[in-house]
């Protein structure tokens, strides 16, 4: 009686192992949140410098359009207006966003609701395939292809906006694409087969129920590849240009917050005011970063139908 | 069953955990990190140091100059390299530092092929990267826009270039950068009417050097001082070297690699110079 009493109450094998399957994926959370909580700390930290110790107004940083933090404006105040990334950054992922949406809500409907055998065939591993290749090809691509392209349409050098924009297009398209397809794939099998029972077609079925049913989805699809153009870096740097000025038109060179942050961190000293400013575009990245995360939550919240 | 393989694959992952700490024993190795210029050269140069030198290694990285020279004056690495002098680097303590100057790299002009234009001032130089001038015909060239493309502010090539083209208070118009060398070059040579700036070891048939009042842009000339666009690639090191780090610099400074591997790689070793330059850019009469 005791030995089974011990051996139930006691430590089992398995019990051993579930304590220790227990402790291991502890620890490993915790050391997640430790990292992305020194790395939230790190960056504001490093980002709010700017403002605190070189004293820079907050408002002349969001609103100053002359980017050039060496050297002292006409007020005695470092030229450090960020606005010219900062519009940079919002109109190639706004753009790049409204292109490749359409494309990839297409290609989606096609491989879930218009011929789902060749999609998987198909045109599910050519997506995949895309998300793999690294962003180095996609800007070399850019740089040899679409500049030289876009060169000879409208003159001028080719770097800019729209060529930022083309290259970005192509890089988010597999991210909105793939999840559009798991958002229409989410869509209840009878609310299809109710909307045909009631003698509607597959496209008024596509449009009226699948389409509208899934929109958090697509949504969330959307605001993903948004927050992927926003943050690319290295491709983007290629083929823009990287001139710290106000983008006129979508044809003359631009930059984004990140082609001047990378391009500036390694040629920068620690500590100093030029190494400051880019922690503080960084800080604008990480927040923006933030902004798209809780919108895809709110977005997600927000559930399926209403009424 | 299931608990022993459970078990197994744990033994295997911490296995793996630990092997990658791997056997250290007997083994030196040093960090050299910044001007990517120089990266070329000091990777060859490890290498090569390496293979002679069984057990020790030698890590390079770029990232820049002010990487280097930050990197070094925090005591971070072994050596931090530097195209420009650690005083003129704004936030640098340099008394600390203690300078090696392994080469000297020449920086020419390049502009894409077809812009009419071979020969230019230095005036007119100038004007260019102010913005002053802004079509080939201008300078007796073709009817061409031109298009200045910088290196990214801060960089050490950047630097070099401004200081010798751009007087005192002159800043450039601000324009389109590129982080490294080759990617300058690839636009240059792809872009009409594109003008830009790279060491002498970028330059190919792809694109034009411009010679400077009559000057070319060659490797004699940077040697006398009429081809005034060049600068040192330093080594810094935080103290005297000592150890691995010490060796690693007398190599590099060893008559058999400047003799060989720099010229190899398109540099122009220190020694062959007939003129010696301060930090403010003067001439010093070689010792």
């Amino acid at each position: 009686m005791e030995e089974i009493q011990a051996r139930l109450l006691g430590n089992s094998k398995k019990g051993r192992l579930e304590k220790l399957g227990k402790t291991i994926s502890f620890i490993c959370i915790a050391i997640i949140v430790l990292v992305v909580a020194s790395i939230l700390y790190f960056v504001t930290s490093k980002g709010l410098s700017t403002f605190f110790i070189d004293g820079i107004s907050f408002w002349d940083f969001l609103t100053g359009s002359v980017w050039n933090p060496g050297n002292v404006g006409e007020n005695g105040q470092p030229l450090v207006g960020a606005l010219p990334m900062i519009t940079g950054s919002f109109l190639v992922t706004l753009l790049s966003a409204a292109l490749a949406t359409p494309f990839a809500i297409g290609a989606a409907i096609f491989m879930t609701e218009i011929s789902p055998t060749t999609g998987k065939r198909i045109l599910q591993p050519v997506v995949e395939l895309l998300v793999g290749i690294p962003s180095v090809v996609y800007g070399f691509i850019g740089l040899t292809v679409i500049v030289p392209f876009f060169r000879s349409i409208f003159g001028g050098t080719g770097f800019g906006i729209i060529s930022a924009t083309l290259v970005l297009f192509v890089m988010i398209l597999p991210t909105v694409t793939s999840m559009a397809v798991d958002a229409l794939n989410a869509v209840p099998r009878y609310y299809r087969e109710a909307s045909l029972a009631m003698g509607a077609t597959r496209w008024q079925t596509i449009y009226k129920v699948v389409l509208r049913s899934a929109t958090p989805g697509l949504l969330t699809a959307v605001v993903f590849g948004m927050a992927r153009a926003f943050g690319e870096a290295l491709a983007v740097q290629m083929v823009i240009g990287n001139a710290a000025l106000m983008p006129t038109d979508l044809i003359t060179p631009a930059s984004t917050l990140t082609s001047i942050l990378t391009m500036g961190m390694g040629n920068t000293v620690m500590g100093t005011l030029e190494n400051n400013v880019l922690w503080s575009l960084a800080l604008i990245l990480m927040v923006m970063a933030l902004f798209f995360n809780i919108l895809t939550r709110w977005i997600g919240k927000k559930g399926a139908i209403k009424k | 069953m299931k608990l022993k393989n459970s078990r197994l694959m744990l033994i295997i992952a911490f296995g793996f955990v630990l092997t990658a700490c791997g056997p250290v024993v007997e083994q030196e190795s040093i960090t050299v990190v910044g001007s990517t210029a120089l990266q070329p050269l000091v990777e060859a140069a490890g290498e090569q140091f390496g293979s002679e030198n069984a057990g020790k290694f030698i890590n390079v990285q770029g990232g820049g100059s002010g990487t280097g020279l930050s990197q070094i004056a925090a005591d971070a690495v072994d050596i931090g390299n530097s195209d420009i002098f650690a005083e003129e680097k704004e936030g640098i303590d340099a008394s600390k530092l203690v300078d090696h100057r392994v080469a000297v790299v020449g920086i020419t002009p390049i502009v894409t092929p077809g812009t009419g234009v071979t020969d230019i001032s230095l005036e007119e130089l100038n004007k260019i990267f102010r913005g002053e001038i802004t079509n080939w015909s201008e300078l007796g060239g073709k009817d061409l826009t031109i298009t200045v493309l910088n290196r990214a502010s801060g960089s050490g090539t950047r630097a070099t270039f401004e200081q010798w083209v751009l007087e005192e208070g002159q800043k450039s118009i601000i324009t389109q950068e590129q982080e490294s060398s080759g990617t300058v070059r690839q636009i240059v040579a792809s872009t009409p009417g594109t003008i830009s700036y790279v060491g002498f070891s970028y330059v190919n048939e792809d694109v034009v050097a411009l010679s400077i009042n009559g000057v070319e842009p060659t490797v004699e000339n940077v040697k006398t001082n009429d081809w005034v666009i060049w600068s040192y690639e330093h080594m810094y090191t935080n103290g005297e070297p000592t150890g691995l780090t010490k060796d690693f610099l007398e190599y590099i400074l060893s008559d058999e690699v400047q003799s060989t591997l720099i010229e190899a790689v398109g540099y122009i070793p220190t020694s062959q110079m007939e003129v010696e330059r301060d930090v403010e850019g003067n001439r010093v009469p070689v010792e």
